[in-house]
């Protein structure tokens, strides 16, 4: 019984990374996503949730990037794990991100698995699933293939890009690559380079994920298994770094699970055990391994300063995008260093810039998480964006 | 006599201008010229570059408080947290025409460099703090032998953020050290109200609750 609604959820899954629930935007083989790693990919095709509605001018169109397991699916429910959507806080009718004031997009990015083209779709030359014959994409392609996304679209600028994390990466090099698309950029819990340290966790993730069995050189599609094991242990590790020493010890201290005393087993013992299996094994039955690789690496790939020279302000420089940086004391995987990093170079670039760094123990899951004021931040941003922008509906 | 001098200086606090401004915000803000680029270090909960903003200036803040910073950027002001002792060093020469630093040298912990900062960033430095040389400071310290303690400078000398107190004479002595021009002064009275302006210095170091000075670089 058990084993029968998990094929189901796999199943479920597979189909949509093909045929999602959400809109997709098709491209044929004459229109290929040009990729940094030099070749091509095409046909492609971006799925993607919109919400709200696109004023007459076009100019309230907010796009949303997601970070690395997140997908389109911001303020709806989940079509696979039927949870609500993952920023469900922040966007929607009356919230900071107001869906009865903006047009929001958020695109799922390409080299993920929920219905945009990635290692998990079909390769067309071969008809079978890429794999690890997919390109390695970096950031960088993710926003092109996002700009050809609004071309489609119709959508000239954006209002705003907002993002956490990957989200947030994907932001600045947005507000970089296309300055005059992007009149304003949050960039939450962000940083203009992957450090050594994030890194090496996600190298640990990687060969969590290689090192299963089942993995077979990324072939398990073919093979008919699946490196849940290794993908499970991978998105432990990578969990634990989305969180803080003080949240952990808040949630779980050192409480047993279900019992008085320690069991002298490797029987999970304490509640944080059983809660990072439970994190574990929720993720695999929505998650491709192989995207997982992919996208851990467009996140290690990314420097937004070595395209200038190693000197970030000149990649900011004369910028006509406002910023709104925003950091969180307990993240120590995109630290408030990394975000005043970026804050530097947007001064010396002449930026329209505001920063806050938020007190909370969350970690650097907080951005996705009930904090009011993050909520009073990017509310009051966007309503300042809005006024300059001249926004019909711009509170004043 | 000194229950009326605290007294004197709570009225002072409480003036206010027309529309609800501040009367020293709405001194320093006549002196920026309109469509200017203006850094206020230490913009507090944003009063002042609000004011800036509604008379068209290009306005960006650094303030030290968390919740002042999360205030202002609510109010969709350009602030970032900083501190002026750090973080000035950051922005590159002449980035702005007019950089304000507001109530906050006293606090710093090299107001020397700081200053020096403000006329490397901008052509003009507006710089305002309390006057230690007032009349009624000098009382309160000649006959009451401490530290004083007054309604716009309230806290005890072992727990006050203002690490650098300097009177009028002492801050025209720094302008002349890091190479200051000093374009205009004013003092202020303890209702906010700029003095007669032909005083000799010794008068308002005396009479100054407060100064306001607008500096330049001498070329």
């Amino acid at each position: 019984m058990a084993e029968t609604k998990l094929r189901d959820q796999r199943d479920l899954r597979l189909r949509e990374s093909e045929q999602p629930h959400s809109p997709v935007m098709h491209f044929g083989v004459d229109e290929p996503l040009r990729l940094d790693a030099g070749v091509s990919l095409a046909p492609f095709q971006i799925a993607y949730q919109t919400y709200g509605t696109l004023n007459a001018e076009r100019s309230n169109a907010v796009l949303i990037c997601h970070a690395l397991t997140g997908d389109q699916h911001v303020a709806n429910v989940h079509p696979v794990t039927g949870k609500p959507g993952w920023w469900e806080s922040m966007v929607g009718p009356g919230k900071p991100i107001d869906t009865e004031r903006y047009y929001v997009i958020c695109p799922n990015v390409v080299g993920a698995c929920m219905g945009t083209t990635g290692p998990a779709s079909l390769n067309p030359e071969t008809s079978e699933v890429y794999g690890l014959d997919f390109p390695v994409i970096t950031i960088r392609d993710m926003v092109r293939a996002q700009a050809m996304l609004l071309d489609r679209l119709g959508i000239e600028t954006l209002f705003s890009v907002a993002g956490g994390s990957m989200g947030g990466m994907q932001v600045l090099q947005w507000a970089v690559s296309y300055p005059k698309r992007v009149f304003s950029a949050l960039p939450l819990a962000a940083a203009t380079r992957h450090s050594a340290q994030n890194i090496a966790f996600h190298e640990v993730g990687r060969q969590a994920v290689m090192a299963d069995p089942e993995w077979r050189n990324g072939r398990y599609f073919a093979d008919g298994t699946r490196p849940h094991r290794g993908l499970a242990v991978a998105r432990m590790g990578a969990h634990i770094t989305y969180l803080s020493d003080a949240a952990l010890h808040r949630k779980f201290g050192r409480k047993f699970q279900d019992r008085e005393n320690p069991t002298f087993s490797f029987d999970a013992d304490f509640e944080v055990e059983s809660y990072l299996r439970h994190q574990g094994s929720t993720f695999v039955e929505r998650f491709d391994a192989n995207s997982y690789l992919y996208l851990t690496r467009a996140m290690d790939y990314f420097d937004l300063a070595a395209d200038y020279d190693g000197v970030l302000a000149n990649a900011f420089r004369g910028t006509p995008t406002r910023y709104c940086v925003v950091s969180f004391t307990s993240d120590w995987l995109f630290p408030t260093s990394d975000s005043r990093a970026i804050v530097h170079a947007l001064n010396a670039g002449g930026a329209r810039v505001s920063f806050a760094e938020i007190v909370t123990d969350k970690g650097h899951d907080a951005f996705l998480l009930e904090e009011p004021e993050l909520f009073a931040i990017v509310r009051g941003f966007l309503d300042g964006a809005g006024r300059a922008r001249g926004l019909n509906g711009a509170k004043g | 006599m000194l229950m009326r001098a605290r007294r004197d200086l709570t009225m002072a606090e409480a003036a206010r201008g027309t529309g609800g401004a501040r009367l020293d915000h709405l001194l320093v803000a006549d002196m920026v010229e309109p469509g200017s680029r203006v850094l206020d270090v230490g913009c507090g909960d944003g009063e002042l570059l609000k004011l800036l903003e509604a008379r068209g200036v290009d306005g960006r803040g650094i303030e030290l408080s968390r919740e002042g910073v999360n205030e202002c950027v609510a109010k969709g002001l350009a602030v970032i947290q900083g501190n002026a002792d750090t973080d000035l060093a950051d922005y590159p020469d002449d980035a702005f025409d007019y950089v304000i630093l507001s109530q906050t040298l006293q606090a710093t912990q090299h107001p020397r460099v700081v200053l020096e900062h403000l006329l490397r960033i901008a052509r003009h430095a507006i710089v305002s703090f309390p006057n230690f040389g007032h009349w009624k400071i000098r009382l309160l310290l000649m006959f009451l032998g401490q530290m004083p303690t007054t309604a716009n400078l309230p806290d005890t000398w072992y727990d006050t953020p203002n690490i650098h107190f300097c009177t009028i004479k002492d801050f025209r002595a720094l302008c002349n050290v890091v190479g200051a021009k000093m374009e205009k002064a004013v003092a202020l009275d303890p209702w906010g109200r700029p003095l007669r302006f032909n005083a000799p210095w010794w008068f308002w170091n005396l009479l100054g609750e407060q100064a306001v000075f607008l500096l330049s670089r001498r070329v």
